[in-house]
């Protein structure tokens, strides 16, 4: 009697209609899969990609070297130097950070007073070289200038979590 | 004992003690700021606030004595929400800037509002500020808005450095510490304000902004500024010293340290550093590898002891040497047949050798002067010699011990100086030996004249536990051997004890190691009165560090060889004939011999910069390149015990001398010479350290000159004088001071601007210019 059953299933080709029922309800249902790099996923508002530094809107460096950042990274990928500047204010000297130690945890961020250090939604970028990945203070700065109309929408609509 | 109860504990602790006294005795921890335990109570920040079965409001457990079962809770309701709303109200007013403050990783109130604080505020309005204060190169006052007014500096100033130089003024709101009356802070213990300040208003201004307290590491080391042995954090960062802090060591330096020892280290890198070997050809200084100069050196050293005689070479060496160094440079000019070697640079008077039975040392331990109650102080310039131990008589005196002071200056010591004797020089021994015969009479029943000397004596002789010091300035004069012997009669007349400040960080060590002369050799003085051959220099700036910079000098240029062990480059260039680069005490290992005759081993905390290597290691290599038995030392250990061995330091140290023939002082016409060291030109470190250098004390050397004398002379206080004394002639500013006695005129030495004169003491000329 089993024997039986299999050979009409078999004969009626049972399987095969099923199987393609299931492709022919994916084939005209809404399609997920993102076409990279035509099209990107969405982003939530705290995505911890590629970091830069901000600067306040009358072009001051927020940065001012408390190295709260550097001690609480638990990868130790960020190295600063402090310096008092000509007007006696607090500046760093040397901001790096090693993006191939980098683990995009988010501490430095999390424990920036000033907003300074932050992650941004980028994270479509290479180097072609190791020392390509090393980040220093003029390119941070830089990311941040470019930046930061994304990056300040993002703490505004972090803001209220806060 | 009175028994009570905190949180539950049995505590017993003894009558009269404060509740945060016994707490603290008992390892129950009570916050708080104002409260230290070396100062006065003041009980204005509230934060130590308890509750006390009965008491129908929470206490300041710092200004509350305990009573027999007295009932304590430090963390019940009423006390808790006590210590909240007092963090609370400090909060207030208190700037929101850890991040860039210097105290954030060490601060007190960090730690005590993440302790004790509420984790709110309810203060939406504005906070006041506080204007920035310029209170000198070594404090800085930048942000006083981060002040909570506890006053602990100003405490501290009043009681500890008997300068009352911070005050608080205005009232409520308004109040604010500022300095009044001088404007920066010229006290030689300043820097322990910023220890004190609980807050990050009085922080280093060295430091600031230089690392944050959670980057150093921490070393220990013993100062090498001065004869104290204070205890050192020396804290490091990417090898370079950043910051000197004290450990705290109630034998020593209590938890205090000298602005010297504080500071110093800001000259350790100063660009003067000599960082690789240096010889001299043709007149011109090159660069070369260790191994050229060392055998250049040695080639030297062979040469002349091989032609003109082993006793042609003599040896001089700091006493800011350590013990390994000392000890090794001896034994070198001994292996090579010398017997000129000494460490004692600025003393004059050397008819002791062989008389003294052992080191001179203190003659009792530092926490005994705090116990003494009679002090006769004879040539010291106390408060700038020896500022932590000035602090500790300062403390004896507070407590009625009596003063007596015997000097050649009255500089104003801050503290109750019950009697004193202030004579030139050569009247120095007179009065001293008058001292020890009204003394003797005093003993006896009989009548005295009038006259300071007999109030002196009355003033020892009614004293239990009397202590008759030495100053760096009696172990510099000319008749040093003398009023030793004097010292030692009056202490033995008065049953007490008598000793030395001792001059440097290793004055005791440099005997224990058996770097003074014996029969034959020839002393500091004796080195430079009849020059040698080749000098071997260890840390020493001839024209600096010695009794008589003229004839020093003069010795040095006369010398065929002059090889110097420096870590820094300085006028041996002029003389010199090798410069080896080597360590100061923070990048090499070594012991330091204190004046109580404390033995005290450190390592080095960084490395050594550049290519300058420790001395010990620079001369174990010159012992074996002139083929010296016995330089074979692994480590510095190996060359202290070497050094130590069999020898029991305690019973080495020993002032007893006898057989002192008395000499007649020097009666020359004309003025006589006092001289002090100034406190920030003692070594070589200290006179490189640019912040010390800033300071108040560090003011270029005036020709100090009592008001008549200046009369005499014709000349106005400010105008400049020329001042010559053999063939050296310096332009200085004269000053009057009335302390000073007549017929004197005190000229520092020590310093780049004197150090064309001649001897420490003696007849010395003050024209018109």
């Amino acid at each position: 009697m089993k024997n039986l059953i299999a050979f009409f299933k078999s004969f009626l080709l049972l399987e095969l209609l099923k199987g393609m029922s299931v492709t022919g309800r994916y084939f005209f249902a809404r399609h997920i899969t993102v076409e990279y790099p035509d099209e990107k996923t969405p982003q939530s508002f705290r995505f911890r990609g590629l970091h830069a530094q901000r600067r306040y809107p009358n072009g001051e460096e927020r940065c001012i070297g408390c190295k709260l950042c550097e001690a609480v990274c638990p990868a130790l990928a960020i190295k600063i130097e402090v310096a008092e500047r000509e007007d006696g204010t607090r500046r760093t000297t040397q901001y790096d950070i090693d993006l191939t130690k980098c683990i995009f945890c988010g501490f430095c961020e999390e424990s920036c007073p000033v907003d300074a250090i932050v992650e941004t939604r980028v994270f479509e970028y290479h180097g072609e070289k190791r020392g390509d990945l090393y980040y220093t203070k003029p390119m941070l700065l830089a990311m941040g200038e470019k930046y930061e109309e994304q990056i300040a929408l993002d703490r505004a609509a972090d803001a209220k979590y806060r | 004992m009175i028994n009570i109860e905190i949180d539950g504990k049995q505590i017993q602790t003894q009558n009269g003690a404060t509740v945060i006294e016994a707490a603290h005795q008992a390892g129950i921890t009570i916050p708080h700021f104002c409260y230290h335990k070396k100062l006065s109570i003041a009980a204005n920040c509230r934060m130590c606030l308890v509750q006390v079965e009965k008491a129908p409001k929470p206490l300041p457990a710092c200004a509350t004595p305990v009573a027999e079962g007295m009932k304590v809770f430090t963390h019940s309701e009423q006390a808790v929400k006590a210590q909240q709303g007092v963090m609370e109200f400090l909060l207030i007013n208190h700037p929101l800037d850890c991040p860039i403050c210097d105290q954030g990783g060490e601060c007190m109130l960090q730690d005590i509002s993440v302790g004790y604080g509420a984790g709110h505020s309810r203060y939406h309005e504005e906070k006041r500020v506080v204007l920035s204060k310029d209170i000198g190169p070594l404090v800085s006052a930048e942000e006083m808005s981060r002040c909570i007014n506890c006053t602990r500096c100003v405490r501290f100033g009043q009681e500890i450095a008997g300068q009352m130089e911070l005050g608080q003024a205005f009232r409520g709101e308004h109040a604010e510490i500022m300095s009044f009356v001088s404007g920066t802070v010229n006290s030689e213990l300043s820097g322990n304000m910023i220890d004190l300040c609980p807050v990050g208003a009085l922080t280093s201004k060295p430091f600031r902004y230089k690392a944050r307290s959670w980057e150093l590491s921490r070393r220990r080391a013993v100062s090498a500024h001065d004869s104290l042995g204070s205890s050192l954090a020396v804290q490091t960062k990417n090898n370079r010293v950043l910051r000197v802090l004290p450990i705290e060591n109630e034998e020593i330096n209590e938890c205090w340290l000298s602005d010297k020892d504080r500071f110093a280290y800001e000259g350790l890198n100063s660009a003067d550093r000599l960082t690789r070997p240096m010889i001299k050809q043709d007149g011109k200084w090159q660069e070369v590898e260790w191994q050229v100069a060392l055998e250049y050196a040695a080639n030297g050293l062979r040469h002349i002891a091989n032609g003109a005689g082993a006793e042609q070479i003599g040896a001089l060496a700091t006493a800011n040497s350590t013990l390994e160094e000392l000890y090794l440079l001896q034994k070198l000019m001994r292996g090579i047949g010398s017997e000129n070697v000494d460490f004692r640079l600025r003393q004059s008077d050397f008819s002791v050798d062989g008389k003294q039975q052992g080191a001179p040392w203190l003659g009792m331990s530092i926490a005994d002067i705090g116990r003494a109650d009679r002090f006769l102080v004879v040539g010291s310039f106390l408060r700038k010699d020896h500022p932590l131990l000035a602090a500790r008589i300062r403390q004896a005196a507070k407590k009625g011990a009596q003063v007596n002071i015997l000097h050649c200056t009255d500089d104003d010591l801050l503290m109750k100086v019950a009697n004193k004797a202030i004579v030139a020089p050569n009247a120095l021994v007179e009065t001293l030996a008058q001292v020890s015969k009204a003394l003797a009479a005093e003993k006896q029943g009989t009548q005295n004249a009038g006259g300071e000397a007999t109030a002196i004596a009355r003033s020892i002789a009614s004293g239990e536990r009397v202590a008759v010091l030495l100053g760096n300035f009696a172990q510099q004069h000319p008749q040093a051997a003398q009023l030793q012997a004097l010292a030692q009669q009056i202490a033995a007349l008065s049953n007490g004890r008598f000793g030395f400040l001792g001059e440097a960080a290793n004055s005791v060590g440099g005997y224990l190691a058996q770097a003074t002369p014996r029969a034959k050799g020839l002393n500091a003085a004796a080195m430079l009165a009849s020059p040698r051959k080749a000098y071997v220099l260890l840390n020493v700036e001839a024209e600096l560090d010695c009794a008589d910079p003229q004839q020093a000098v003069a010795a040095m240029q006369a010398a065929d060889m002059v090889i110097a062990l420096s870590a820094y480059k300085h006028q041996a260039t002029e003389y010199a004939d090798v410069l080896l680069p080597i360590a100061p005490f923070t990048e090499t290992s070594g012991t330091f011999v204190s004046t109580e005759g404390r033995v005290q081993s450190f390592k080095g905390a960084v490395k050594p910069l550049g290519e300058a290597r420790p001395a010990w290691k620079v001369l174990r290599v010159l012992g074996n390149l002139l083929q010296v038995e016995g330089f074979g030392q692994d480590t510095s250990e190996a060359v202290r015990d070497e050094a130590l061995h069999g020898v029991d330091v305690a019973a080495r140290l020993n002032n007893a001398i006898g057989g002192v023939e008395s000499s007649p002082a020097q009666s020359g016409s004309g003025l006589q010479r006092v001289s002090d060291v100034p406190i920030y030109a003692t070594d070589a470190v200290v006179r490189r350290s640019a912040p010390l250098q800033a300071t108040a004390d560090a003011a270029p050397p005036q020709a100090w000159l009592h008001s008549e004398e200046l009369k005499k002379l014709g000349v106005q206080s400010g105008a400049v004088v020329s001042v010559s004394q053999g063939q050296g002639k310096v332009q200085l500013v004269a000053a009057a001071d009335d302390g000073l006695p007549k017929g004197v005129v005190r000229v520092a030495a020590g310093h780049a601007a004197t150090a064309a004169l001649g001897a420490m003491f003696g007849t010395i000329t003050v024209e018109r210019a």
